[in-house]
């Protein structure tokens, strides 16, 4: 099957890689333990963990962009600071 | 107590996720993939990096439709969503006119975009249509084509006649829904029609009215075919929204990179809007209720 038309590149697919590895590890952490982990953080609602995942995804996109169009071109520290606010996110969401 | 589960339900989930992987993920994957390079065509790609997103990110041009979009939408929000819960509140709850009404207010959901766009065109015209014609010889200068207030008030009307069908079908079954005992109960208590409607219907129509408030956003946010049809984005671009924008930059000057970037910055701006959308209504007013009293 030739797939030239999707253009593919080695970072676009290592993006994607990373993407689908953590939706099989939180699929694993699922297994392992079961019910989603839910808990009343700062945003004084319900979270489970994908829905922590979900915000760490959107917020560290909008975090690049942000660094984009404020910042400059090396992305390199809007991944670092996308990494702090996952953790953020992960703990206290 | 524990649940009993059965994991071969996932098989049944396997058919949608193969429907979605062709339709969303794999075209969202090559959005992705374009989006940091450039082409002229032939699948030859040359290596732009994040050259696309911080042109799209400085770019006055995709500021502007933003903007509009989010008017647009704002706009139609607020009239659609109270107007539509007007109009579920007076139909008819049982009888002869309950289809009748029914089906009068799902004939509008039934035309297509590009013929509401068409139908409002010749509507609007000063010589052969039926609203243009009346509002000028009523000594209104009245032409969408060139004024910029004419062309977003016929837009904003002609996509409330489309859509809060919408949002009237889903209050309305959700209003259908509330069982009689509650309205009883009020009846005792000597309540007006305002507190029965601020403290029976509007929360029990609550979880409905979430899908219609995302739904008319969604499709608010994303409109194209009628505006486009309508003015074309005109006069000038008043009136271009960013997919019609998003199209004039893919299909008219062929820049699909630029294109592929702009496309991601506007799924990221609907997916982020959607979900606090979501989040608040999901749980607006959940500290308030009662667990005693949640019987449903």
């Amino acid at each position: 099957m030739n797939l030239s038309w999707m253009a593919w590149t080695k970072p676009t697919a290592l993006f994607f890689l990373t993407i689908i590895a953590l939706l099989i590890f939180m699929a694993l952490w699922e297994a392992v333990k079961p019910g989603g982990g839910p808990r009343v953080g700062i945003l004084r609602f319900e979270t489970t963990r994908g829905d922590r995942l979900f915000l760490s995804l959107l917020g560290s996109a909008f975090i690049h962009l942000a660094w984009l169009g404020l910042i400059g071109s090396n992305l390199w520290w809007a991944f670092g600071v996308s990494l702090f606010y996952a953790v953020f996110v992960f703990n206290f969401v | 107590m524990n649940k009993p589960f059965n994991n071969k339900a996932w098989f049944f989930v396997l058919p949608v996720f193969v429907l979605v992987a062709i339709s969303a993920i794999i075209p969202l994957m090559t959005v992705v993939n374009y989006s940091v390079q450039d082409t002229f065509g032939n699948n030859v790609f040359y290596w732009a990096g994040t050259e696309w997103f911080k042109e799209v990110l400085h770019s006055s041009r995709f500021h502007d439709a933003l903007g509009r979009n989010l008017l647009f939408s704002a706009i139609i929000l607020a009239i659609e969503i109270p107007l539509g819960i007007c109009i579920a509140l007076t139909l008819p709850k049982k009888g002869f006119w309950v289809p009748v009404c029914l089906i009068l207010m799902a004939l509008p959901l039934l035309i297509p975009w590009n013929v509401v766009g068409t139908i409002w065109q010749v509507f609007g015209r000063a010589d052969i249509g039926l609203l243009g014609n009346t509002l000028m010889r009523l000594g209104m200068d009245y032409n969408y084509a060139t004024n910029v207030f004419d062309a977003w008030a016929t837009i904003v009307v002609m996509d409330v006649w489309h859509w809060t069908s919408l949002v009237v079908l889903l209050c309305y079954a959700g209003l259908v829904s509330i069982p009689e005992a509650y309205y009883q109960a009020a009846r005792i208590d000597g309540a007006s029609k305002w507190k029965v409607f601020k403290y029976i219907q509007l929360p029990k129509i609550k979880r409905v009215l979430l899908i219609a408030v995302l739904l008319r956003f969604m499709d608010s946010f994303m409109i194209y075919t009628e505006p486009f049809v309508l003015t074309g984005g005109g006069p000038g671009n008043s009136t271009t929204f960013l997919s019609i924008d998003l199209v004039k930059t893919a299909i008219g000057q062929f820049d699909l990179g630029p294109a592929a970037a702009m496309s991601l910055i506007y799924f990221l701006i609907v997916l982020l809007l959607s979900w606090v959308f979501y989040t608040v209504m999901e749980n607006y007013g959940a500290e308030k209720q009662d667990p005693r009293v949640e019987q449903d």
